[in-house]
């Protein structure tokens, strides 16, 4: 009974799951404009404290990881396991590298006493305070998702070295694929927004 | 004659993992009726202690502070732990897939795993009464600044209700999936359940709200953990954007609570009548609309928040325009008891009671949607009677429909119906004597969440307390007879009330894999004609 295969169910749940990951930073999107509407000229100040440098490797690091992610579910189609997972390797392994940069970004911006609630900052203008509090905040939640997405993507792995997810059936890795699209999309959101406005 | 046991009896594995760990849709919406209801006899008691305490002016009973942590809490168990989940998620697991002719919902698993997080959730609410600084005390809407500010232990309330709202978007997303691909052969989407129908459209909003709900109550918790200021105007927030986010989920979510009701109802009253629903694709198509028109509406909450003008006049509209489909549901329901072969039994006579308060409730509700009327009433008692004659006297009552109808599928046995239409008039007499009082005490002026009065409003105060004794009277009795009929009533045959939807063609209860052969439907769901009366 629990193992009837439903592919096309299985594929919806994970699309409307998607949807509601988009609604849940859609909010913090809804955030960002009307604040970037009220204060336009201190968001691209604020914006020039980002490093542009560190920004675009990081995009470029998450863009070459889903393309990983697709080569490794079209290997598991083509019933290739071992490349599939090496595949997933990589992009778990990328996933790593996206992260140390975020790492040395934020301890170097908390160095310089840029963080939520930080003294230093207190009497900014009150448009670039803002600015940071919705950076940290939604590339905050970006990082926790890339963090699950690692996860998950271990978790196929190891459902594939086990057999559980097959050649035959592959809808695992294929939505843990889509979901490592997905937070790959966000970034690609992200990033302009808060790295390269005028 | 012996009740069997069907899918309750107990197996060869020990009772945890029997139950607790169960992936049987029908044990979990067991599991999700008794939590909800335990929750839902916490919830009345703290409403009772409210109402003892606005006795009579001055301090009765508790102090401010204890008062307004009692509100508070008394809202966010009703609110979070109660309507939300209980019919979806406590009726809709049991009979969503009986009623689609299905083994079970779509993903078993993960709807064990809802219910696991609505018990986590439920736990960290619970947990926020005695750590920290103390029970929340801001109601349960959350405002900020005040939110932000207070000592109390907000954040950890906050996040059991990012826990309970991921519970229910998983719910939600099951149902959808569940409906549209388990449905057995031949039932055509146009012979649909309005049940189903009715959770099909409260469950796209699940999905399509719940996230925003959960964004936003991180926000509180991070605002307060982190001192984020997102909200706070002096770096640069905003708290009308808080105020925003908070009802772009929770006015949909009004809905979330009412629709699976109007689901039971719509479902109970051709029963019970003996003829097919009047305008079975209106109702439908209302569900639809309800859904669809319920999420342009929020701000109507925010008359008096210094919004634009116009804001306030598209918004005022618009909330005129969602309550024509819910208008339209009663008619239908109306119509189709006119001349029908009436039979007044206990679900027929709650699913009137449902009909009546949920008209008071609706009709008030424009009184608050026009915002020249509201800027009179608004945060006034007025708002909490509109609010307890929808949810208590809907979706409560659509509840208690549900549970009198389909006790004897679940348990093979049938409860005395005298004491229920007795605990049904009980009831009636109660929430109107409870509520209705409030509506005068708004009128009058009487401010909500104040744990004090002016001498004036005494009467009215007593008499909405008296009327909740009766109405813990109506509940008491209700609640010792379903207990009492689970152990010693009259056992009954597959299908008591000659219904024609596919879970009554099943043994009460149902065994564990529901059907033998997959059913093949034939039919619409109100055709009393092919009922084979086997009792
Ligand atoms: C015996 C039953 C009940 C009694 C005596 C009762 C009484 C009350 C009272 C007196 C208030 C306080 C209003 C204020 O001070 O502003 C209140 C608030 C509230 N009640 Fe009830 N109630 C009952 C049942 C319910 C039910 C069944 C629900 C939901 C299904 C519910 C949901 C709420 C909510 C959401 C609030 C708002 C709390 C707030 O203002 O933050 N109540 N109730
Ligand atoms: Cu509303």
């Amino acid at each position: 009974m629990t193992d009837h295969r439903d592919y096309q169910g299985a594929k919806m749940g994970m699309w409307l799951f998607l949807f509601t990951e988009i609604l849940l930073f859609g909010g913090l999107f809804v955030l960002y404009s009307v604040t970037l509407g009220r204060f336009p000229a201190e968001f691209h100040q604020a914006s020039q404290l980002l490093d542009v440098t560190m920004g675009t490797t990081n995009t470029v690091i998450l863009i070459t990881s889903s393309l990983f992610a697709a080569l490794a579910v079209t290997a598991l189609q083509k019933g290739n396991a071992k490349l599939a997972q090496i595949f997933i390797a990589l992009t778990i392994a990328f996933a790593c590298g996206f992260l140390v940069i975020k790492y040395f970004e934020w301890t170097h911006k908390f160095h310089v006493g840029i963080y939520p609630g930080s003294p230093d900052i207190a009497d900014w203008a009150p448009g670039k305070q803002a600015f940071f509090s919705l950076y940290f905040a939604m590339t905050g939640l970006h990082g926790i998702h890339v963090v699950i997405g690692m996860a998950v993507l271990s978790w196929v792995s190891w459902l594939i070295r086990v057999g559980k997810c097959t050649p035959e059936y592959f809808v695992a890795l294929e939505n843990a694929g889509l979901y490592w699209h997905l937070v790959d999309l966000i970034w690609i959101y992200l990033f302009p927004l808060y790295y390269l406005i005028t | 004659m012996v009740v069997s046991q069907g899918f309750m009896a107990p197996g060869d594995k020990s009772w945890v993992r029997e139950w607790l760990f169960t992936i049987d849709h029908k044990r979990i919406g067991m599991l999700y009726l008794w939590s909800i209801l335990a929750f839902f006899v916490v919830g009345v008691f703290l409403g009772l202690l409210i109402r003892l305490e606005l006795f009579s002016p001055g301090r009765d009973l508790i102090g401010p502070q204890v008062y307004n942590a009692v509100f508070t809490l008394h809202g966010v168990i009703m609110i979070f732990l109660v309507v939300i989940p209980s019919i979806p998620a406590a009726f809709g697991n049991l009979f969503l897939p009986l009623q689609l002719g299905a083994e079970d919902v779509a993903f078993p698993r993960l709807n064990m795993f809802s219910f696991w997080l609505y018990v986590i959730g439920g736990a960290i609410a619970l947990t926020s009464l005695f750590t920290g600084g103390g029970a929340p005390d801001t109601g349960w809407t959350f405002y900020v600044p005040f939110s932000a500010v207070t000592t109390t232990n907000v954040s950890v309330a906050v996040l059991g209700v990012f826990v309970l709202g991921f519970s229910s978007i998983l719910t939600g997303l099951n149902f959808i999936v569940t409906i549209h691909r388990l449905r057995a052969p031949g039932l055509k989407w146009r012979r649909l359940t309005l049940f189903a129908w009715a959770l099909y459209a409260t469950a796209w909003i699940q999905v399509l709200a719940t996230p925003i709900l959960s964004i936003t109550v991180v926000l509180i918790a991070i605002e307060r953990l982190l001192g984020m200021g997102i909200f706070d105007p002096a770096r640069g927030g905003d708290p009308i954007l808080y105020q925003h986010l908070f009802w772009i989920y929770s006015h949909p979510a009004v809905y979330i609570m009412i629709l699976p009701a109007m689901g039971v109802i719509s479902d109970i009253i051709p029963v019970f009548c003996r003829k097919p629903i009047f305008g079975y694709k209106t109702i439908v198509g209302s569900s639809l609309a309800i859904a669809f028109a319920g999420s342009l509406v929020w701000a109507h909450h925010m008359f008096v928040s210094g919004m634009s003008d116009t804001a306030v006049m598209v918004f005022s509209l618009l909330t005129f325009v969602v309550a024509v489909p819910s208008a339209i549901k009663v008619f239908n329901w109306v119509s189709t008891l006119y001349k029908g072969s009436i039979r007044p039994e206990p679900p027929l006579i709650y699913g009137l009671g449902f009909i009546f308060l949920f008209a008071m409730g609706g009709i008030t509700g424009l009184v608050l949607g026009s915002a020249g009327t509201d800027m009179h009433v608004h945060d006034t008692y007025f708002v909490v009677g509109h609010f307890h004659y929808v949810i208590f006297g809907g979706t409560g009552f659509g509840m208690f429909a549900a549970i009198h109808y389909w006790f004897p599928k679940m348990y093979g046995r049938m409860y005395n119906k005298k004491q229920a239409n007795i605990a049904a008039g009980l009831l009636l007499v109660g929430i109107n004597g409870l509520y209705f009082p409030m509506y005068l005490l708004g009128l009058a002026g009487m401010p909500r969440r104040y744990y004090d009065y002016l001498p004036q409003f005494t009467e009215l105060h007593r008499l909405s307390t008296y009327g909740s004794w009766f109405t813990f009277a109506g509940l008491a009795l209700m609640i010792y007879n379903l207990i009492r009929s689970r152990y010693h009533g009259a056992p009954v045959g597959r299908n008591p009330w000659q219904a024609a939807t596919l879970e009554w063609t099943l043994p009460s209860p149902p065994p564990s894999h529901n059907f033998d052969v997959e059913p093949v439907v034939t039919h619409g769901p109100y055709a009393f004609s092919e009922v084979r009366d086997d009792d």
